[in-house]
């Protein structure tokens, strides 16, 4: 993919300035009628789906201290806290976090002050996603979400050798994803790079913060319930439980989080592109083609934390999650009505097309295009050159790479 | 205490604090409050709360809730009110009610709740509410409760003023099944002047004529469709000995000044409660900082209902001047109080260090004004602490 304004036919050319404003108009108007009828029944839902999750979590780890005599214990207690903490990180803690459900004035179910088990302190991951992602989605160079800071997700941003690695960078972010998160939220790759003295004040205090949550985490799913299980024998059945439902709750929210915004196709933007005064309708045409779909059942929905309704997210971050569905239908709609892509499809598609992205692109641009089994050894020595030669050697071979890649098209 | 079970005590407490620690080690992040809510909400120590175990109508628009609270209950004295915290539509409402009765045996409270029109959460309570609900509570609060050193009273109610009245009048007098006890043997002499609009809209109008059947009180009730609009004039003439007693008042804004003014000329004790916002002075509005938003508030809007559209979570109570639940820190700029257009300013440098509080429930902004507000952190904070 490559920025939208680069392309050489835009998605968004067939729209005018009038359309754009209306399409605002059309989607403040869906939001409005859901924001209107916010009541008794979404706040049961969310209530019942903090009281499952708890029941959920507590039973798991109960089921786990028989699983030192009674094997399939093992099987239930893990299974049953991946799932815990998987809804507690989704469907409950992103969205609490988000606000969503902050009109009903409850103060334990609010964003000011949701918890979650996660590494991130819900403080500083509100600022990294709900005040930076969500404002500036997709913008190359303001939304670190676009491949965390560690990874070249768009062709308009530079490969460097380093970018070959990224394929194992990826996966080894996807293990363990809630520290590369925490790390990410901290921004913690910049501030290293600083000298000591002049990282911000708030750096050094979010460390803090940050560590002290680590801890607390880790001692719980490590020490605490192992040694709880202890007097049963069951200690170290217990802690690979907590391993292994961590390592899943990282693989499943990684691969949905991947699934929003790096599958082929989505839009990307370039940041001088970006009018500083971009009107809502603008901002919600960036939205639209910024996020993309995973289609599936409804208990799919909510272990995704309804993320599978990116784009209905991305438009309204502020909609409790459960109303997501409700109008996926008129936003397809409306994408339809004004000749625009709706990216939706299965979750192995869209886990495929994001991975098949993050290795295409550690590659340098068209090198894949151009490469076939024939001039492999060739393309093998192009690309030996390029990660070893200076910038000047690199541009040069990439120019040629561009060039034959033109000529195959 | 001997010594040796001092240590015994602060070894308990102790091991107490290791059990809590580790038991926050084992459920962070969540609380161990959170966990033991799930399966004990009323236990000691919770946030305290109460299941409603009763709904009793009373008139067509009025209801008596009968609740169970939370372990942590600390009792009341009738006249007291509570504030209580429920869900409607899914959003969170607080307000004050009149502990309508006694202490009683089997530690249960009831308040008596009349259906506004247009009301959100009155209106809810008489026709909605249902046995089993869980509610959110304060503990019992208020000054308007009697002073047993005085022999003879009289008590002037209009409409819902009644609420805190008959608390204490069933506290001295139990309506029973088998009559009203007691009515012979207090050394008490009462008189009740109750105004209402017609009698069939007069709350606990069963109550009141059996109390006034049984001699414990003297009954005078004035009914505006009957005897015309009341005015306190007449007061010496259906009351000769008003000189006498002391006078209890409860009942909306208009009266209550009436009275005050009429009292302070004879120069006869008063005091008083109010019901119902009287009056509402408009003014010009601002821009109000608070909780770190800023929010755009006209001039007859009280900031609070302002914060809370806003997505806010705040302190609130009876939302009408006079449980002082929902007081903040004005840090500068100016508010305006709508029950009498007096304005209150901030000036930062000559106000008090923590800023003027002010009461949000009754305040709109006068120009633009920073108020203090933030919405406590659980995790950092003990449960205990509310939302004051």
């Amino acid at each position: 993919m490559t920025v939208i304004t680069k392309k050489p036919t835009s998605p968004v050319a067939h729209l005018s300035p009038e359309d754009i404003e209306a399409i605002g108009r059309e989607l403040d108007a869906i939001r409005q009628s859901v924001m209107e009828t916010r009541g008794e029944a979404d706040a049961r839902y969310i209530r019942r789906m903090i009281k499952t999750q708890r029941y959920l979590e507590l039973g798991s780890r109960a089921t786990l201290l028989a699983s030192g005599f009674f094997p399939p214990a093992f099987f239930l207690g893990t299974a049953g806290l991946s799932v815990a903490k998987i809804l507690d990180n989704m469907e409950i803690g992103h969205n609490i976090l988000h606000g969503q459900w902050d009109w009903m004035r409850d103060p334990k179910i609010h964003s000011s002050v949701w918890e979650w088990d996660s590494a991130s302190t819900a403080e500083s991951w509100k600022h990294s996603h709900n005040e930076l992602h969500h404002t500036y989605t997709n913008i190359i160079g303001k939304d670190n979400d676009l491949g965390y800071g560690i990874m070249r997700v768009d062709e308009d941003q530079r490969w460097t050798p380093a970018s070959l690695g990224q394929p194992l960078y990826n996966f080894i972010n996807m293990i363990f994803f809630e520290y590369g998160i925490a790390a990410y939220d901290l921004e913690l790759g910049r501030n290293l790079r600083l000298p000591k003295e002049k990282r911000p004040q708030e750096f050094t205090e979010n460390v803090g913060k940050t560590l002290r949550k680590v801890r607390k985490q880790a001692t719980k799913d490590y020490v605490v319930h192992p040694l709880l299980a202890l007097p049963l024998g069951a200690a170290l059945p217990t802690l690979a439980a907590n391993v292994i439902a961590n390592v899943v709750r990282n693989v499943w929210s990684h691969s949905v989080i991947m699934c929003g915004h790096f599958p082929e196709g989505v839009e990307t933007y370039e940041k001088a592109s970006i009018d500083p005064n971009e009107t809502r309708g603008e901002w919600y045409l960036r939205q639209m083609l910024g996020s993309a779909n995973i289609s599936g059942s409804k208990a799919m929905h909510v272990m995704t934390g309804n993320l599978s309704h990116q784009i209905e997210h991305h438009l309204w971050p502020d909609l409790p999650s459960n109303r997501y569905a409700e109008v996926a239908p008129q936003v397809k709609a409306l994408f339809e009505k004004y000749g625009l892509n709706y990216h939706e499809a299965s979750m192995p598609a869209q886990v495929y097309s994001a991975w098949h992205k993050v290795v295409r692109l550690s590659l340098p641009n068209n090198w894949l295009a151009t490469t076939t089994p024939k001039n492999l050894p060739k393309q093998m020595k192009v690309l030996w050159k390029m990660s070893r030669g200076s910038r000047a050697q690199r541009r040069k071979l990439q120019e040629q790479l561009d060039l034959e890649a033109a000529y195959l098209a | 205490m001997s010594s040796a079970s001092i240590a015994e005590q602060t070894r308990s407490g102790g091991l107490r604090r290791a059990l809590h620690q580790a038991f926050s080690a084992a459920v962070t992040p969540m609380e161990p409050a959170d966990v033991l809510d799930l399966f004990s909400p009323l236990r000691r120590g919770a946030d305290l709360r109460a299941r409603i175990t009763a709904v009793r109508a009373e008139t067509d628009d009025a209801a008596t809730i009968e609740l169970k609270p939370g372990k942590d209950w600390a009792g009341h004295v009738p006249g007291q009110y509570i504030r209580i915290g429920i869900d409607v539509e899914g959003r969170r409402h607080w307000r004050a009610y009149s502990l309508t009765h006694g202490p009683r045996a089997d530690r249960r409270i009831s308040i008596t709740v009349k259906a506004v029109p247009d009301g959100v959460v009155s209106p809810f309570l008489v026709h909605q509410a249902t046995p089993g609900t869980m509610v959110h509570l304060e503990q019992a609060a208020g000054e308007f409760v009697l002073d047993e050193s005085h022999r003879k009273l009289l008590f002037v109610t209009a409409g819902s003023g009644i609420t805190p009245v008959i608390g204490m009048l069933r506290n001295l007098y139990p309506v029973t099944d088998s009559g009203v006890l007691g009515a012979k043997d207090r050394n008490l002499d009462i008189t009740v002047v109750h105004l209402a609009p017609s009698e069939p809209q007069t709350i606990f109008r069963e109550n009141l004529s059996e109390l006034g059947a049984s001699g414990a009180i003297t009954l005078i009730p004035r009914y505006d469709d009957q005897h015309g609009l009341f005015s306190v004039e007449s007061l010496a003439e259906l009351v000769p000995d008003l000189h006498d007693r002391v006078t209890y008042a409860c009942g909306p804004h208009g009266l209550l000044d009436a009275l005050q003014s009429h009292h302070d000329a004879l120069g006869l004790p008063l005091f008083t409660e109010q019901f119902r916002l009287g009056q509402v002075e408009a003014g010009e509005g601002g821009t109000v900082a608070i909780g770190g938003q800023e929010i755009e508030v006209d001039g007859t809007t009280p900031i609070l209902d302002a914060a809370e559209e806003a997505g806010l979570i705040m302190p609130s109570g009876c939302r009408m001047g006079i449980c002082m639940g929902c007081v903040l820190p004005l840090r500068e700029g100016a508010v305006r109080d709508l029950r009498n257009g007096d304005v209150t300013r901030a000036v930062p440098g000559e106000t008090p260090e923590g800023g003027l509080p002010i009461q949000t429930c009754i305040s709109a902004a006068a120009g633009a004004c920073t108020i203090d507000h933030h919405p406590r952190p659980t995790s950092a904070t003990p449960m205990k602490e509310s939302v004051r």
